[in-house]
């Protein structure tokens, strides 16, 4: 499984990457594996706001139906509009092509409770074993 | 040339296998199926210019005989329980006895107005009610709501109406365990419940102790689905019960699998405050497309008054609808329900008997216990244990990456329905089998036989699994590119 050591991560399989005040999240490699071919995504509306664990949007792939949750507390600032044309997009390039949304951090102290991707890949391993 | 018609160029393995259009695709304008005769009285006045629609409905226009074509076309395409096994786990696709049919097809039940006080109708809603109590082990049911999440819908306004009388509303968090059935989440959030979601232990059941960890004074309640979606029974029940009415919580008992256990134990002798009966899966009414199916909800006593009004009650020597109930949740269904589905299951539930019914869990477990041990040796089973009614394996140490979904397409070419796949979520590519107990011994080693033979092929020829089914009416049907890619043959304007 590809885990860039760059990023962090949360126990429901979502990734932040930092860029100043904005998170930006997407899901790991894993969650896309597990999911199987996504087919349809549902991502919040830009300005609206959530805590961190809240259910922020949809995944859909032909086996299941998941939830993705916010991993920080902020503003939605930004969504990436063209995956809900190319869903397919987020198997073949989670971690870039595949983000998500962005969000206006309201408590970057949060980020210090997600894993960071030595932590993410042991909690694979006890996860998958 | 626009439309298909006559047998395919791929047809199935027997028989004539027609590729048939939609209604919609074998429309053709001013064709019509009947012909009716002239008013013979005033016609009704029109509504009003602007609640008209601007162009007339677009209707398939078919003759008769196309319509009768195409529904029955559609028909053979179909595997149903008449055909043979249909081991698709956690639905029950039992035989349904026909004798039902006949009995809810008498006229005085089949012309009965919903409006009159039908006391032989009365009657039976109030015996079903008495029966139904008495197998779960509950004090009042009520035969409304109209399918399973129907039933959790009502059975959690009742918990909610219950803590609201007594002035507890704070209570907004309910537990369920990761082995509940998929409703369960959604019955609870649509009552604005907060899901707790509570992991079951390496055994595949509840920990008492993992319940006790997720109650605190804001526990409405747990929604415990037993036997659970593994097929294990929760055998710490009656403690776990122990802990959520020590917290002022009440236990939500998912009967969808009740069928494991009828005459055998009952939820409301451990531990359930209220829970939901499927008599589309436990008492032998039909699913058939999708319904209709009924879900009565049965109640301890201290739910009772909140009950959907009305309720059938006794009446001197006859039977009464009673509305007279001021803390009822409301109605949950027009009339009494679905009348036919109940009416069926009261059938049921005379030819059996107590003894009878108890046997048909016996045979259900029995049957579910013969296919875990005659295929444990070549598919992985994640809870080494006997199971209930049904069997959950995995993919887990098949060969050649040969998936779940593999094995389930080549059962088809075999004359199988396939089970129910990638469910529960709990374990990574279920394959989740309920055989019931309406299907002799042969049939259910012809079903054996298929997957052993299956599993030898995904040694020797996995290509021939990867693109299964060969002798289906459809074979290998492409679902991702099926979802992203919607093909609408409808004109929707």
């Amino acid at each position: 499984m590809n885990v860039p050591q760059d990023l962090r991560y949360t126990k429901d399989h979502e990734w932040v990457k930092v860029e100043g005040d904005v998170a930006v999240m997407g899901i790991s490699d894993y969650a896309q594996d597990a999911l199987g071919d996504i087919v349809f995504l549902e991502l919040p509306d830009v300005g609206s706001t959530f805590g961190a664990g809240d259910a922020i949007g949809v995944v859909e792939s032909v086996k299941a139906v998941s939830d993705i949750y916010c991993a920080v507390s902020g503003e939605v600032v930004e969504t990436n509009e063209a995956l809900v044309d190319a869903p397919e997009t987020v198997n073949g390039d989670p971690y870039v092509g595949g983000w998500m949304v962005k969000i206006k951090m309201s408590d970057p102290a949060e980020l210090d409770a997600l894993m960071d991707a030595a932590a993410y890949e042991k909690y694979l391993a006890e996860e998958t074993e | 040339m626009s439309k298909l018609y006559g047998p395919c160029d791929t047809p199935g393995s027997t028989g004539i296998a027609y590729c048939e259009p939609t209604l919609f695709e074998r429309s053709t304008p001013g064709r019509v199926g009947c012909s009716l005769g002239a008013p013979d009285v005033p016609a009704p006045a029109q509504p009003p210019t602007e609640l008209r629609r601007a162009a007339d409905a677009a209707w398939p226009e078919v003759s008769e005989v196309e319509a009768m074509r195409h529904f029955v076309r559609l028909s053979q395409y179909n595997y149903n329980i008449e055909d043979g096994l249909y081991p698709l786990g956690s639905c029950t696709m039992k035989y349904n006895p026909k004798i039902n049919e006949d009995l809810c097809r008498l006229a005085g039940f089949a012309n009965a107005h919903p409006a009159d006080e039908h006391q032989g109708l009365l009657q039976l809603i109030y015996e079903l009610q008495r029966d139904l109590a008495e197998i779960a082990g509950m004090d009042a049911v009520t035969c409304q709501p109209a399918a399973g999440a129907h039933g959790e819908l009502t059975g959690m306004l009742l918990i909610r109406a219950y803590h609201e009388a007594r002035g507890e509303n704070h209570r907004n968090k309910v537990i369920i365990p990761d082995t509940a059935h998929g409703t369960n989440p959604a019955s609870a959030a649509i009552c604005n419940y907060q899901v707790v979601p509570v992991a079951s232990n390496e055994q595949g059941i509840l920990d008492p102790e993992a319940v006790a960890a997720a109650c605190d004074e804001n526990l409405a309640g747990i929604m415990i689905t037993n036997p659970n979606t593994l097929g294990l029974f929760e055998s710490n029940i009656e403690q776990v019960a122990k802990i959520v009415h020590e917290h002022g919580g009440l236990v939500y008992y998912d009967g969808a699998n009740l069928n494991a256990i009828m005459g055998i134990t009952r939820p409301g002798d451990f531990g359930a405050d209220v829970l939901h009966y499927n008599l589309h899966k436990t008492f032998s009414t039909p699913h058939g497309g999708g319904g209709p199916g009924a879900g009565p909800v049965g109640v301890k006593e201290h739910l009772a008054p909140f009950l959907p009004a009305p309720i059938v009650v006794r009446d001197g020597d006859g039977y009464k609808l009673d509305n007279d109930r001021p803390q009822s949740i409301g109605r949950m269904r027009a009339w009494h329900g679905n009348v036919g589905v109940l009416i069926r299951a009261y059938a049921y539930i005379r030819e059996m008997g107590a003894a009878g019914l108890r046997k048909a869990s016996e045979m259900a477990v029995l049957n579910a216990n013969y296919i875990r041990a005659a295929l444990q040796d070549l598919y992985h089973l994640p809870h080494p244990v006997p199971c209930m009614h049904e069997v959950v394996f995995t993919e887990k140490d098949l060969p050649n990456e040969i998936a779940t979904m593999d094995v389930a397409k080549r059962l088809m070419d075999y004359g199988f329905h396939p089970p129910t796949v990638y469910f529960p979520l709990v374990v990574k590519g279920a394959l989740m089998i309920e055989p019931t107990e309406t299907f002799e011994p042969e049939a259910l080693d012809g079903f054996i036989n298929a997957l052993r033979k299956i599993h030898a092929e995904a040694q020797a020829d996995p290509d021939l699994l990867h693109h299964a089914p060969h002798h289906a009416f459809a074979k290998r049907v492409d679902e991702v590119y099926a979802a992203r890619n919607l093909k609408l043959t409808a004109d929707m304007e």
